[in-house]
């Protein structure tokens, strides 16, 4: 049913710390290896080798240069790497738009998630998400999107320090962290609460469950640390003997 | 937005089938429906064929047309799941009232009674189709006052374009629905413009910097590097890019083919009145080359907020 759950007993989502993200990747890759064997399976690819690769991603990073920031401190401008997916909004019109009911938010955890057996693939709740999360299997003809990895987080083959988001257990700067939102005592509440997590495009009024961690302002910049001059370097007894030959 | 050719060709004509739906129901509603069993065979046919094309070529673009009926499952929060409802259940009104104005004898049902609920349910289909459009709000060219009164009105106006060109074609008297039309083309040309005029002067409320939670007076955003190398599903359906002079160009055609040309066809004819099916039935194909030229604009100078991830910077 594509009406709204008015409240979820969780916010399960991601609190992304834009500060410390080195654009690497690697959540986009485990991401992709993960899901293309997951509830989504396949996320199916395109031309793979040729020049017009294509295929299904949920998880893309993005590279800016932002000016005019604190976070550049006295730079001039500062590289910000952007990992960009489903923000599991909380009045989803991803969810609402579909006519059939393949999309749906779930009660208990807040996870958006699309029923493929029911999918006409007419594509309108990917034009419905401002963030451009949601991408059309050409393949298969539905319609895919990020699960937050529900096969993962209660997955019980799994050990329990691994139920989480692949792209949160892969992250090698722990840029990424996974957690009930909704409970305000959770770590990444906490974390949000002390670093000012913000919401992306709030003016649409989507209401994100994800949170991002602007870039902390930089008070210690490269030009307030002068480098030390070199001592000039001294050698006696045989390296001083070609030290003086060679400087002839 | 990606101006794909079966949505463009699906709203153009269905809308002027049931804008003819909504011309003859009105028609019959004042008593002045032409008694011809050829040009009601005619006239229905043709509105219930672009319709029915439309309808079809709307499916076209699903992944899996075979699970099309599954579309009527969510009116409770979707338009489109309204529109596939609203489109299937005008047939009923239609199709009673076609068979009552051809068929009077043998069919002896009320035809203005008929025509009104014809002209209801299809102006309620368009209605519904314009609301998808209206309420999708990443995309300010769409989530905007202008566009239901705009879908409305072309509808309306196509509609009783072909409607006349018909009865010219068969001989009817047109004395009522020239006039009209004219005010139609005066009309629709107006909700245009003001829809034109809008998307020019304004933008929508997200910006670079918002798109990524940053927010400062001076704060700038710029992008430096994509996360892919090729155009992916998100930028082939939301990144479609329209060169300025090209629209500008096309916007000409919308406005001379679609509305100016045909309104001094349809003057003409009222001076010449016995060259008026020579005259129509040419304005009527101008006419529609300049409403799909119109509808072409339509999506691709729609602009998503997805966008401005990829270095756009407004949306």
């Amino acid at each position: 049913m594509t009406s709204l759950p008015a409240t979820t007993d969780k916010k399960l989502g991601l609190v992304i710390d834009l500060d410390t993200c080195v654009g690497c990747q690697a959540c986009v890759t485990n991401c992709k290896e993960w899901n293309t064997g997951g509830l989504m399976a396949p996320l199916t690819d395109l031309k793979s080798y040729g020049a017009e690769a294509d295929g299904v991603w949920f998880n893309r990073v993005h590279t800016y240069e932002v000016t005019g920031h604190e976070a550049c401190g006295a730079s001039a401008s500062r590289t910000m790497h952007f990992p960009r997916s489903c923000l599991h909004c909380e009045t989803p019109e991803c969810v609402t738009v579909c006519p059939t009911g393949a999309s749906y938010k779930r009660t208990t955890d807040g996870i958006v998630l699309v029923n493929e057996d029911l999918c006409i693939g007419c594509k309108l709740c990917s034009w419905a998400c401002p963030y451009g999360a949601r991408e059309f299997d050409v393949f298969e003809g539905v319609m895919k999107k990020c699960t937050l990895c529900v096969d993962r987080i209660y997955n019980e083959n799994l050990a329990e320090e691994d139920r989480v988001p692949a792209c949160v257990l892969t992250c090698p700067t722990s840029a990424r962290h996974f957690g009930d939102l909704g409970d305000p005592n959770s770590d990444v509440s906490k974390l949000v609460a002390s670093r000012g997590g913000v919401d992306l495009m709030p003016e649409l009024g989507y209401k994100p469950t994800n949170k991002y961690l602007p870039p902390r302002a930089r008070k210690d910049s490269a030009a307030a640390r002068p480098t030390p001059e070199l001592k000039p370097i001294t050698a006696d007894g045989f390296l001083g003997w070609v030290d003086k030959l060679l400087s002839r | 937005m990606n101006p794909a050719l079966s949505v463009i060709f699906f709203t153009t004509a269905s809308g002027a089938g049931y804008g003819m739906l909504v011309t003859l129901g009105l028609y019959a509603a004042v008593g002045r429906l032409p008694n011809d069993l050829w040009f009601a065979l005619t006239a229905m046919v043709v509105s219930l064929g672009l319709i029915t094309a439309g309808l079809l070529s709307s499916t076209f673009h699903l992944g899996h047309p075979e699970r099309a009926w599954r579309a009527f499952s969510q009116w409770r929060t979707s338009w489109l799941s309204r529109e596939g409802i609203m489109a299937i259940a005008t047939y009923v009104p239609a199709l009673l009232f076609g068979l009552a104005w051809a068929f009077p004898t043998y069919v002896p049902l009320p035809q203005s009674l008929l025509g009104i609920l014809s002209a209801v349910f299809a102006l309620g289909t368009i209605y519904t189709t314009a609301m998808i459009y209206r309420s999708l709000k990443p995309i300010h060219q769409w989530h905007n006052k202008h566009v239901v009164p705009s879908y409305l009105m072309l509808g309306v106006m196509t509609g009783a374009m072909l409607v006349l060109a018909l009865t010219t074609l068969f001989g009817e008297r047109t004395a009522f629905l020239t006039p009209v039309c004219g005010i139609l083309f005066a009309a629709g040309l107006t909700v245009k413009w003001l829809y034109w005029s809008f998307i020019d002067t304004s933008a929508g409320a997200s910006t670079p910097t918002s798109a990524v939670g940053l927010s400062g007076p001076n704060v700038k955003v710029t992008s430096v590097e994509w996360p892919h190398t090729e155009a992916n599903y998100v930028l082939k359906e939301m990144g479609f890019q329209v060169a300025r002079k090209h629209a500008a160009r096309l916007r000409h055609v919308a406005i001379w083919a679609g509305f100016l040309l045909p309104a001094v066809a349809l003057e003409a004819s009222i001076l010449l009145p016995a060259m008026a099916p020579l005259l129509l039935m040419p304005a009527t194909v101008l006419m529609a080359i300049g409403i799909i030229a119109e509808r072409w604009l339509f999506f691709a100078q729609a602009k998503h907020t997805v966008t401005l991830y990829y270095g756009s910077s407004s949306a």
